[in-house]
């Protein structure tokens, strides 16, 4: 299935945001996520189904003014 | 605490609010951050490639250094990016607090004052202590004020220009107008003076990062700000004389020879 993950489309094997972070290699609990511009809460990654075309920010802490 | 600022319930020691960008190093961050004896530190969220750890090791550095995190909404054009934005980082980073910038002009980085109104809104009845990045414009601050948020964060001058306090007559205005209300200069300050001078102003607090992050000597100017906000507070505190028009002697003029 082809989804965009922050900006990139990808191929992706996997059908639930939880299961596409660990697909990706991300560390689950160091990230926050987004599906079509719409917070995903970390509980809810699991329960959120992906589809063709989805648009996934997937996060990460990082320096800011 | 002597004289502490209060931000949404929370005194604080320190009236220097710092951004933990463009460093040269993690270490001089570490060290400028501690030189600034700041207690709160501003963060952001931003993508990164799978596999890549450079997040979760800067976060793991703020974490060591136990400053209070201001997480941001940099970079957001829209109301619906700004909001997403701020409930990702309430989560990832454990706290409400949230600067909201949402940015209408790609040249000077100005608010939109129109969309960080409406956010404002959003996220304060969402529970979130909201720090919004707006300009000098009164009645913009009205209804920032009037939408929830308790502090108001005015810019100087267009962020990373370093020219200081742009708009004095209106930013005295604002002072006078919210007596009630923490003021923080957000964005604009380049040196330690005109740092001094938002406090000798009344405001309550100056944010500010590319001031010390791209100077020659990171550390020593984050310790350099520090007193100079300090020497500004104190000087508020202290009541400075009004300024006049004409001469005013210091010397006594009674006792004065040949007259």
């Amino acid at each position: 299935m082809k989804i965009v993950v922050n900006g990139e489309t990808r191929d992706v094997k996997s059908s639930d945001l939880s299961a596409l972070i660990v697909e990706l290699d991300f560390s689950p609990e160091f990230v926050a996520t987004a599906v079509n511009e719409t917070f995903v809460r970390a509980k809810e990654r699991r329960i959120c189904r992906l589809s063709e075309g989805d648009k996934v920010e997937i996060l990460t802490p990082r320096q800011g003014g | 605490m002597n004289d502490p600022l209060r931000l949404y319930d929370v005194e604080l020691g320190s009236r220097l609010l710092v951004g933990t960008a463009q460093y040269p190093s993690p270490a001089i961050l570490a060290e400028a951050l501690a030189a600034s004896r700041a207690e709160i530190v501003t963060v952001s969220l931003r993508r990164e490639a799978g596999g890549g750890r450079a997040g979760q090791s800067f976060w793991g550095l703020i974490r060591s250094l136990g400053m209070r995190v201001l997480p941001n909404t940099a970079g957001c054009r829209t109301v619906k990016e700004a909001v997403t934005t701020a409930q990702m980082a309430r989560e990832l980073f454990g706290t409400n607090w949230i600067k909201l910038e949402v940015i209408g002009d790609e040249d000077l980085l100005a608010p939109d004052v129109f969309g960080l109104v409406e956010a404002a809104r959003i996220l304060c009845d969402e529970g979130f202590a909201v720090f919004p990045y707006t300009t000098d414009d009164l009645k913009v601050a009205e209804k920032l004020l009037d939408a929830g948020c308790k502090v108001l964060m005015p810019w100087g001058a267009p962020i990373g220009s370093g020219r200081g306090l742009n708009n004095v007559f209106a930013l005295r205005a604002m002072r006078a107008r919210f007596p009630d209300t923490p003021l923080v200069i957000d964005a604009g300050i380049g040196a330690p003076s005109q740092a001094a001078q938002a406090f000798e102003l009344g405001y309550d607090a100056v944010l500010l990062n590319t001031a010390i992050a791209r100077a020659g000597d990171p550390v020593a100017m984050a310790k350099a700000f520090a007193a100079a906000c300090e020497a500004g507070r104190a000087a508020f505190l202290a009541q400075p004389i009004e300024p006049r028009d004409m001469a005013a002697p210091s010397t006594p003029v009674i006792g004065q020879a040949f007259s």
